[in-house]
């Protein structure tokens, strides 16, 4: 375990999460969660899951965000704030 | 309110903080999750006792198999939920949504062309995680995922009618339920040649060339198969549900 590579994918994650909480515009958002699951699985990757890391990586990162897009891309832009 | 809440989220981070303390340190031996009965006997017998080099895959598919088996039941039902849910919102949207076929013309001939020659090369290491499962990270679950991606990033560098003239959305749920009947046969097939259900080291009279110990390894090869066909169905059925809002026509 390498505590400086830890510490600069935990700073991101916080900054990815707050990121996708606070984004108004859901398309940035759900693209932002997805690098927030790439880091995710770089921080298990590091911490030797790397079963987990790689199930992260193709359900977390891939699959889930474009279901994700795929979801925004039929939501309507109809709201006010 | 929004303050009061703030105070509780930020009262129980210090707790949660506070407690993180107690954990055990990375790595350590001596932890309750490593020092226990049952992971010093997967840790040291696994390899013995099924011939299997990646212990996760051991204990997800062997040790664990009834599990196993049943993640991959709450998958597709998973997906037959979207197909219900979604199903039940085109027969609303019909009336007044008219189907807009997508515009010929912005099709990038660049992106359709690198995704065409991409395409085989994803499905292909896909099928080797699959394969590979047991000596290496990856699996069914993991290899299906990647299967299902090479699925949906056809249908979006063309279009969504273009991968459901592949497998379409009947036929996906078929495989799907195919990939369960092959995982829940294998334990069937463990009880009939006179074991338990999942027990796959009585298998090895059926296997050419193969002891109890290897029956277990290709055992677990066969449910992961089992897995990947479920999974990467479903991935691309609830994509085309999803991208189409339940229409399965037009897409994204």
């Amino acid at each position: 375990m390498i505590w400086q590579f830890d510490l600069i994918i935990l700073v991101f994650l916080i900054i990815t999460a707050v990121i996708s909480l606070n984004v108004k515009d859901l398309l940035g958002a759900s693209m932002v969660f997805g690098v927030y699951s790439f880091l995710i699985c770089l921080l298990w990757a590091e911490m030797a899951a790397v079963d987990v890391a790689f199930t992260e990586a193709a359900v977390g990162a891939g699959v889930s965000a474009v279901f994700l897009i795929a979801t925004v891309f039929n939501t309507k832009r109809d709201s006010s704030d | 309110m929004k303050y009061l809440s703030l105070i509780i989220v930020i009262v129980t981070g210090i707790l949660l903080l506070h407690a993180s303390q107690d954990f055990p340190d990375w790595g350590d031996a001596h932890s309750p999750a490593n020092s226990n009965q049952i992971s010093q006997h997967f840790i040291t017998q696994t390899g013995e006792q099924t011939a299997v080099p990646n212990f996760v895959t051991a204990v997800l598919a062997d040790y664990r198999g009834f599990d196993t088996l049943f993640e991959t039941i709450v998958v597709f039902i998973a997906g037959i939920a979207i197909m219900a849910v979604l199903g039940l919102v085109r027969m609303d949207s019909l009336v007044n949504a008219p189907d807009s076929p997508r515009d010929p013309t912005d099709r990038d001939i660049i992106v359709i062309q690198t995704c065409r020659v991409i395409t085989p090369v994803i499905q292909l290491f896909a099928l080797y995680v699959v394969a590979h499962g047991h000596h290496s990270p990856g699996g069914g679950f993991q290899g299906g995922v990647i299967f299902g991606a090479s699925l949906i990033l056809m249908a979006i560098s063309r279009d969504l009618s273009a991968a459901l003239k592949r497998i379409s959305a009947r036929r996906a749920f078929i495989l799907a339920m195919v990939g369960i009947l092959i995982y829940a046969g294998i334990g069937m097939l463990c009880i009939f040649m006179g074991g338990n259900f999942l027990d796959y080291s009585v298998l090895h009279p059926l296997l050419p060339a193969t002891d109890s110990v290897m029956a277990r390894s290709h055992g677990m090869l066969g449910v992961e198969i089992g897995v990947a066909f479920t999974v990467s169905t479903i991935m691309f059925a609830i994509y085309a549900l999803l991208s189409s809002g339940g229409r399965l026509k037009g897409g994204l």
